[in-house]
C-alpha cells in the first residue's frame, strides 16, 4: 500500500471549520479513504463538532450523528442494534471522539460497549486536551503540559488509555498517527473487518493548543513517535506487536530525544531540565514494558473467541 | 384469540413492548422498574420476541442506545425509574430535540435522599420540560393499552416526539390485576411498522443536530411546541379508534367522572384518580356534588379540557403525588395557570398527599373534598396548599 | 456560507444539514501565508496531498497538486512536509 493507491474521493469537504494545520481533520480524511462511505459517523461534544460547520450545512459527506459528550459508545451501540435489526450490518459504525470524550466522561460507556462485545470502531483522536472549549487538561494531558487550566504545567501523567482498552480483551486496539498515513490506513481496513470492538488511539497534533506553528503538524506527530514518546502498536487477539517505524525504536539508541519534539511546542515551555528527565525515564521505562509485551505476547486466540 | 392474563403492570408493560414489535430495548435495572426488563430478557432469551437487547451499564447509556436505535430505524424501548431517569436528563433533552418516536415506561418512584423505593411522581414530573409527552396510568389494563397508543401517537407525522408512560412503583408495577391483551394481527393493524421524520442512511448523508446559531434555534423549539400542540388533539383521536376496536377507552388527554353537575372536581393523575371515583361515589351519597377528572396526559397538558371543567364547577381540588419544593405541586400551578384567563376562573385548592408512597385512600380524598366544599362554601382558600396525613 | 432558506416551513423537523464544500464558507479568506506549488520541481510524490487538513489540494490525473484558494488556510503543512522542496509559503498580499 501506498499513498497513491488511496481514493481521491473526500468525505470531509474542503471549507470546514477546523483551525488550520488540524491534526485530526488530516486523520478524518485518512478515515474515509481507509474505509470509504458506507460508514455512519457518531460524535460527541468535541473539535469535530465545529469541524462540520453549522447548519444548515456540514463538511461531512457521510452520515453523522451528533451526541452527548460521553455517550459515543452509546448512541453507537443503539445504532449498531438497529442495523443488524435491519439486516444493515455492511455498515461500518464509527465511534470518532476526542481524548476528553474518551478518557474522561466517555470511559464508562465505552467500557460498556466494548465489554458487550460492540461490533463498531471506536477512534480516539488524541490531542491530549479539552481543546474545543479552549485547552483544558484531560486525562490525556501529559506531564508538564500547559493548558488553560494547569497554567503553571500539569504535574500528572497521562492516561494509557490504550492498555485500559485491551484489558476489555477486546480483539483490536491499536494507535496511530496521521504522520504515518498507511499505518493508520492499514489498522483501519483491518479493523473493519474484525467484528466485535475494536479501539484506535491515534495521536493528533493541535498547533492551537500545542502552541506551535501550523506547518509543523506531521512534523511533530512524526517526532512524536521518533522520539518513543508516542509507540505505534497494534494488539491483535492479545498479541501486541510494535508497527514501523516504532518496532526499530526498542533500542534506546534509535530513539530521538524527547527534547526535539517538546521544545518545539509553547506548551512544553515551562519544563526544566529535571521535568525533561523524569519524562525521559518515563518513556524508557515504557520502552521497557514495549520490549518485554513483545518478546512474551503470544496470542491465546482462544481466550479472545477466534476459532 | 384475544388471551385475558392476571400479571403484574411490570410484566404487562413487557408484553406491550412486544406486542409493539419493538426491535431494540436498551435497558438498565432499577427498583421497582426491573421486572419489566426481566420479563422482556425472557421473551428475548425464548425467542418470543424479535429484539435486540442491549444490557447498557447505564440509564444514560440506555436513553442514548434508544436515540441511536431510533435515528437508526429501530423502534426502541427502555424503562426506568426515579434516580435513572435523573442520570437520563439530559439525554431526554436530546431525543425529543431529535425528534425520535422513543417510548419509555416510567415507574415511578420518589428521588433521594434520603433512599425511597416507594412511589411518587417526583422522578417523572422533574422531567417536565424535556419534551416528552407524558402518560400517567391508573391500572395494568391502562399500562398495555397506552404502551400501544403512545408508539402510534409518537410516530405520527405531525408528532414525531418520544412519550414516556408512568405507572407508580409497586401499586401498580408489582400488582397483579386481569389484562386483556388483544390480538397480535388487530395490533399490528393499529400499529404500523415503525416510522420517523428522518433516518441515519448512507444513501443520504447528512449530520444530524450540528451547531445551530441563533438565526434558527428558536424555529427548532416552535417546532417541538406545535408537535405538542398536535399531540393535544391526536391524543383523543388514537384513544377513541382504540375504544372502538380493542373496547378500552381512557377519555383521552383527561378521563373524567361525574363531572356534569359537579360543583367540586378533584384533579388527580395515576392510580389516585380510580380512589377518586370510590370517593366521588360515597360523597355523592352524601348528596355533595363531586366530580373526578384524572389527568391522564401531563405533557401536552389539557389546558382546554380544565377550562372546559372550570366552566360549571365552583371548585377545583389538585391532588398532587408531587412538590416543587419553594412553590407548590405541579398539578395545582399547571391547574391554576390554565384557568387563569377566564373571566370568572373557580376556587383551586392545591393538596400534597402520598409522597414517597404514602398511602392515598378513598378516605383521604374523601376529607379532601370536604375540606375544599367548606373551602368553596367560604368563597375563598384558607390554605394555598395543604399537606395531607402530614405528621403534627 | 450564507443559507438561501428563509421560511420555516422549508426547515425539516430537526437539524438535518446538508454536506456542502464551504459549510464554514470561503476558508482561504483565513490565509495569511499563501502556498506557491514550482511544478518544476514537484516530483508527484503527492504527500502534499495526503496531509492537506483541509482538502484543498486536489491530486490531478498526473498526480501534481493543485491547490484551491479559496479554501486553502494557509497552514503551509504542504511546504513543511514537501520532501522537494517545491512548495513555497508566499505572504499574501492586502
Amino acid at each position: 500500500m501506498t499513498i497513491k493507491e488511496l481514493s481521491k474521493e473526500e468525505y470531509l469537504l474542503k471549507g470546514h471549520a477546523a483551525c488550520a494545520g488540524c491534526g485530526p481533520s488530516i486523520a478524518l480524511r485518512l478515515l474515509f479513504k481507509a474505509l470509504g462511505n458506507n460508514v455512519i459517523l457518531v460524535v460527541p461534544a468535541c473539535c469535530t463538532t465545529v469541524i462540520q460547520g453549522t447548519y444548515p450545512y456540514t463538511s461531512f459527506a457521510v452520515p453523522l450523528q451528533n451526541i452527548l459528550f460521553e455517550s459515543t459508545a452509546a448512541a453507537a451501540s443503539g445504532i449498531v442494534a438497529a442495523l443488524r435489526q435491519r439486516k444493515l450490518e455492511g455498515t461500518t459504525v464509527v465511534g470518532w471522539a476526542g481524548d476528553g470524550g474518551t478518557v474522561d466522561i466517555g470511559i464508562q460507556a465505552l467500557s460498556g460497549a466494548a465489554e458487550r462485545k460492540t461490533d463498531f470502531i471506536y477512534i480516539c483522536y488524541d490531542n491530549e486536551a479539552y481543546g474545543n472549549t479552549g485547552m483544558q487538561r484531560s486525562g490525556a494531558t501529559p506531564y508538564g503540559a500547559w493548558t488553560t487550566t494547569t497554567p503553571s504545567g500539569k504535574r500528572e501523567r497521562k492516561k494509557d488509555m490504550p492498555l485500559i482498552m485491551a484489558a476489555h480483551r477486546i480483539l483490536y486496539v491499536a494507535t496511530a498517527c496521521p504522520s504515518f498515513p498507511i499505518d493508520f490506513v492499514n489498522k483501519l481496513r483491518k479493523a473493519k473487518d474484525i467484528e466485535g470492538t475494536k479501539y484506535i488511539h491515534i495521536l493528533t497534533p493541535c498547533p492551537t493548543g500545542w502552541r506551535y506553528d501550523t506547518s509543523k503538524t506531521v512534523e511533530l506527530g512524526r517526532l512524536a513517535v521518533q522520539t518513543g514518546l508516542w509507540a505505534l502498536y497494534e494488539i491483535e487477539y492479545g498479541k501486541f506487536k510494535l508497527n514501523p517505524p516504532s518496532d526499530r525504536l526498542v533500542d534506546e539508541a534509535k530513539r530521538k530525544p524527547i527534547k526535539e519534539y517538546l521544545t518545539l511546542q509553547g506548551r512544553f515551555r515551562n519544563l526544566t531540565e529535571e521535568d525533561i528527565g523524569q519524562i525521559q525515564k518515563w518513556v524508557d521505562e515504557d520502552w521497557e514494558r514495549y520490549r518485554k509485551l513483545t518478546s512474551n505476547s503470544t496470542s491465546d486466540s482462544t481466550l479472545y473467541g477466534k476459532t | 384469540m384475544a388471551q385475558m392474563i392476571i400479571d403484574t403492570a411490570n410484566h404487562i408493560t413487557g408484553y406491550a413492548a412486544r406486542a409493539a414489535r419493538v426491535k431494540v430495548v436498551a435497558a438498565y435495572p432499577i427498583t421497582p422498574q426491573t421486572t419489566i426488563v426481566e420479563k422482556i430478557a425472557e421473551f428475548a432469551e425464548s425467542g418470543k420476541m424479535d429484539v435486540e437487547y442491549i444490557r447498557v451499564e447505564s440509564e444514560h447509556s440506555a436513553m442514548v442506545a434508544c436515540i441511536g436505535a431510533a435515528a437508526a430505524g429501530a423502534r426502541a424501548f427502555t424503562a426506568t425509574s426515579a434516580h435513572g431517569l435523573a442520570l437520563m436528563h439530559e439525554a431526554l433533552h436530546w431525543a425529543s430535540g431529535s425528534r425520535l418516536p422513543i417510548v419509555m415506561a416510567v415507574v415511578n418512584r420518589a428521588m433521594g435522599a434520603p433512599w425511597s423505593i416507594w412511589s411518587d411522581f417526583s422522578d417523572s414530573l422533574s422531567q417536565r420540560d424535556t419534551g416528552w409527552m407524558q402518560f400517567y396510568c391508573a391500572d395494568n389494563q391502562e399500562v398495555f393499552d397506552t404502551v400501544i397508543q403512545a408508539y402510534r401517537l409518537c410516530e405520527d407525522g405531525q408528532v414525531f416526539l418520544p412519550a414516556m408512560v408512568c405507572l407508580e412503583g409497586f401499586i401498580l408495577s408489582h400488582t397483579y390485576m386481569p389484562v386483556k391483551i388483544p390480538d397480535q394481527d388487530k395490533i399490528d393493524g393499529f400499529l404500523p411498522s415503525y416510522k420517523s421524520g428522518w433516518i441515519l442512511d448512507v444513501n443520504r448523508p447528512v449530520s444530524h443536530a450540528n451547531l445551530v446559531s441563533p438565526e434558527w434555534y428558536m424555529e427548532f423549539r416552535y417546532m417541538i411546541q406545535s408537535a405538542m400542540e398536535n399531540a393535544k388533539r391526536i391524543i383523543p383521536e388514537i384513544d377513541r379508534e382504540y375504544g372502538k376496536i380493542f373496547g378500552f377507552e381512557y377519555g383521552g388527554l383527561i378521563e373524567k367522572y361525574k363531572c356534569e353537575d359537579a360543583d367540586l372536581i378533584l384533579l388527580t393523575m395515576g392510580t389516585m384518580g380510580s380512589d377518586a371515583k370510590i370517593a366521588v361515589d360515597q360523597l355523592r351519597k352524601e348528596g355533595l356534588k363531586v366530580g373526578s377528572a384524572r389527568v391522564r396526559v401531563f405533557r401536552p397538558f389539557p389546558v382546554e379540557q380544565i377550562r372546559k371543567l372550570s366552566e360549571q364547577a365552583q371548585m377545583l381540588a389538585t391532588i398532587d403525588r408531587h412538590i416543587s419544593f419553594g412553590m407548590e405541586g405541579f398539578l395545582a400551578t399547571e391547574t391554576k395557570a390554565s384557568i387563569f384567563s377566564l373571566k370568572d376562573p373557580p376556587l383551586v385548592a392545591g393538596f400534597i398527599a402520598g409522597l414517597g408512597g404514602r398511602d392515598v385512600t378513598s378516605k383521604t380524598i374523601e376529607e379532601i373534598a370536604k375540606k375544599s366544599i367548606k373551602w368553596m362554601r367560604l368563597g375563598r382558600v384558607e390554605k394555598e396548599t395543604e399537606w395531607i396525613d402530614l405528621r403534627e | 456560507m450564507s443559507s438561501s432558506l428563509k421560511s420555516r416551513k422549508e426547515m425539516p423537523l430537526t437539524p438535518l444539514s446538508s454536506p456542502s464544500v464551504g459549510s464554514m464558507g470561503k476558508t482561504g479568506s483565513w490565509r495569511t501565508f499563501r502556498p506557491e506549488v514550482d511544478n518544476s520541481k514537484c516530483t508527484r510524490c503527492t504527500i502534499c496531498w495526503i496531509y492537506c487538513p483541509d482538502a484543498a489540494i486536489t491530486r490531478q490525473d498526473d498526480d501534481s497538486p493543485k491547490i484551491d484558494y479559496d479554501y486553502c488556510k494557509g497552514c503551509g503543512i504542504c511546504a513543511n512536509e514537501c520532501p522537494v522542496k517545491a512548495i513555497t509559503m508566499e505572504r499574501e498580499e492586502g
